[in-house]
């Protein structure tokens, strides 16, 4: 069973179409590396699967269930959204920590607001909020040590280097447990000496559990750690495949060209 | 005139002035806040209306305004004249609520997408992400700004004379006028240097609490 189907997503910003039908699925626990040269539509396709932008067409499936069908005539409303969207998680490429709280803070603070929220909404008592609650430090503190952080949590974001925030920023994402965990070149703002961490860190979280897509430049990463491998170009998917297969038997013309400029750092 | 005489003379005027002052900090800040959500909404007629209203206020003397709210019902409408304090603290709130409406957008459009897609993407409400992500970070951005705008509606609050309302400064020139002694001018000059240094200590006070972190 596939834990996530891409079917025919396309979106157009002001007529020009940067999504130009996308298909593909992912089965639990497999790593995609997206690849592509800048304006290729990596981070629209991200932003699609997160809710962050609506597709024009197309449907998406996770766990065999339609999350989301542009032809539907029944538009999502804030809650449907709110509530489709957790399926999966995202870190960003400039990280956007909340620099007003302390790092453990910026991890737990989303689940303690769905916590609160419940008891609000009369679907669990105030007891069993307050049990809840106290659980949210314990987790949160679990997933900073994840990620080789815990010393650091009463630490606030501007304290912490590139490559630290970005490792709160992953922890932060885990936190609410997506089926589907998104990295948006998660290393494209750091020092070059700060990435290996990062990386170090996605690659860690490798595991039969957690199904990752990772938009990248980091080529080498792309070849040693992801399952699969897919090259946008244009807003289509050029070719995808096995790492081995992508890396050193490219069939398209434009692969070939951005495997060739890639290799001479350009 | 002994300086006890004088300090009880200026009582009443020194009353209205710190009342004016509390009150409409009181209805002006919160409804700032009501004028930035119409300047931002969605819907372009009322933002393209609330802008306009903005810019009249904002481009227009408040003295006029005051002597507008006080005169204008009756001379217009033919309709009763409202109280002067009344007409003071209506148009005083109106007038001050519109430069805090544009410090608190400018505030809010500072902030970068970034934060409300992070709250976005985390499953939060926009309730939630407003009250939890940014307003604080807003709050923080737009300090120094209100510290000016608080310290001169002390000194605006003379405006209120226009319409006989003897606030301070008014207060202090009768008694100069009348009794032909000007030091109860350096006296109430004292008054507002005291209670404009104490609100920059404050404003001062307020920013280091949120300079914890940066950004
Ligand atoms: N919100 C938007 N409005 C208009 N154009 C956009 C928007 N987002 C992305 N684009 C355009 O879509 C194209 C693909 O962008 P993007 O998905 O960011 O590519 P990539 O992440 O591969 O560099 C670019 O030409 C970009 O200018
Ligand atoms: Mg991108």
């Amino acid at each position: 069973m596939a834990v996530l189907e891409v079917k025919n997503i396309r979106k157009s910003f002001d007529g020009e179409e940067v999504l130009k039908g996308i298909d593909f699925s992912m089965e639990k626990g497999e790593v995609l590396a997206i690849i592509g040269s800048s304006g290729s539509g990596k981070t629209t396709l991200l932003r699609c699967l997160n809710f962050l932008v609506s597709p024009d067409q197309g449907q998406l499936f996770v766990n065999d269930e339609c999350i989301f069908d542009a032809k539907d005539v029944h538009k999502l409303n804030e809650k449907e959204i709110r509530e489709k969207r957790l399926h999966f998680g995202l870190v960003f490429q400039s990280f956007n920590l909340f620099p007003q709280y302390n790092v453990l803070r910026n991890v737990t603070l989303a689940e303690e607001l769905q916590i609160k929220d419940a008891h609000k909404a009369k679907k669990i008592s105030k007891e069993e909020m307050k049990e809840a609650l106290a659980k949210v430090t314990a987790h949160g503190s679990g997933l900073l040590s994840q990620v080789g952080l815990l010393e650091k949590k009463s630490a606030y974001p501007c304290e912490l280097s590139g490559g630290q925030q970005q490792r709160v920023a992953i922890a932060r994402a885990l936190a609410l447990n997506p089926d589907i965990l998104c990295f948006d070149e998660p290393t494209s703002a750091l020092d070059p000496a700060l990435t290996g961490e990062v990386l170090r860190v996605i690659r860690g979280l490798k595991s039969s559990e957690r199904t990752m897509i990772v938009v990248t430049h980091e080529m080498e990463f792309a070849r040693r750690v992801a399952d699969k491998v897919m090259f946008m170009a244009d807003g289509v998917i050029e070719e995808m495949g096995e790492p081995e297969q992508i890396f050193t038997s490219p069939k398209s013309e434009k692969l070939k060209a951005f495997l060739r400029n890639a290799a001479e750092g350009l | 005139m002994s300086f006890i005489d004088v300090t009880m003379q200026l009582l009443d005027g020194f009353k209205v002035t710190m009342l004016i002052f509390f009150v409409v900090l009181l209805g002006a800040l919160p409804l700032g806040l009501v004028i930035t959500f119409g300047s931002m909404s969605k819907i372009k007629p009322l933002r393209w209306l609330t802008r306009t209203f903005v810019w009249i206020i904002r481009g227009t003397p408040l003295m006029l305004q005051i002597i507008l709210v006080f005169y204008g019902p009756g001379l217009i409408f033919g309709a009763k004249a409202l109280p002067r304090m009344t007409a003071v603290l209506v148009a005083f709130i109106i007038n001050y609520a519109a430069y805090f409406s544009e410090i608190y957008r400018g505030g809010i459009e500072s902030i970068p997408a970034g934060q409300y897609e992070a709250g976005q993407v985390l499953g939060m409400t926009k309730r939630q992400i407003f009250f939890k992500v940014v307003l604080f970070q807003v709050i923080k951005r737009i300090m120094p700004a209100m510290g000016n705008e608080v310290i001169t509606l002390v000194k605006d609050t003379s405006l209120a004379r226009v319409i006989s309302v003897v606030e301070l400064v008014k207060a202090a020139q009768d008694i100069v006028g009348l009794r032909g002694i000007i030091w109860p001018i350096f006296y109430i000059g004292a008054f507002y240097l005291l209670v404009s240094g104490a609100l920059t200590l404050l404003f001062n006070w307020l920013e280091k609490k949120m300079d914890y972190y940066k950004g």
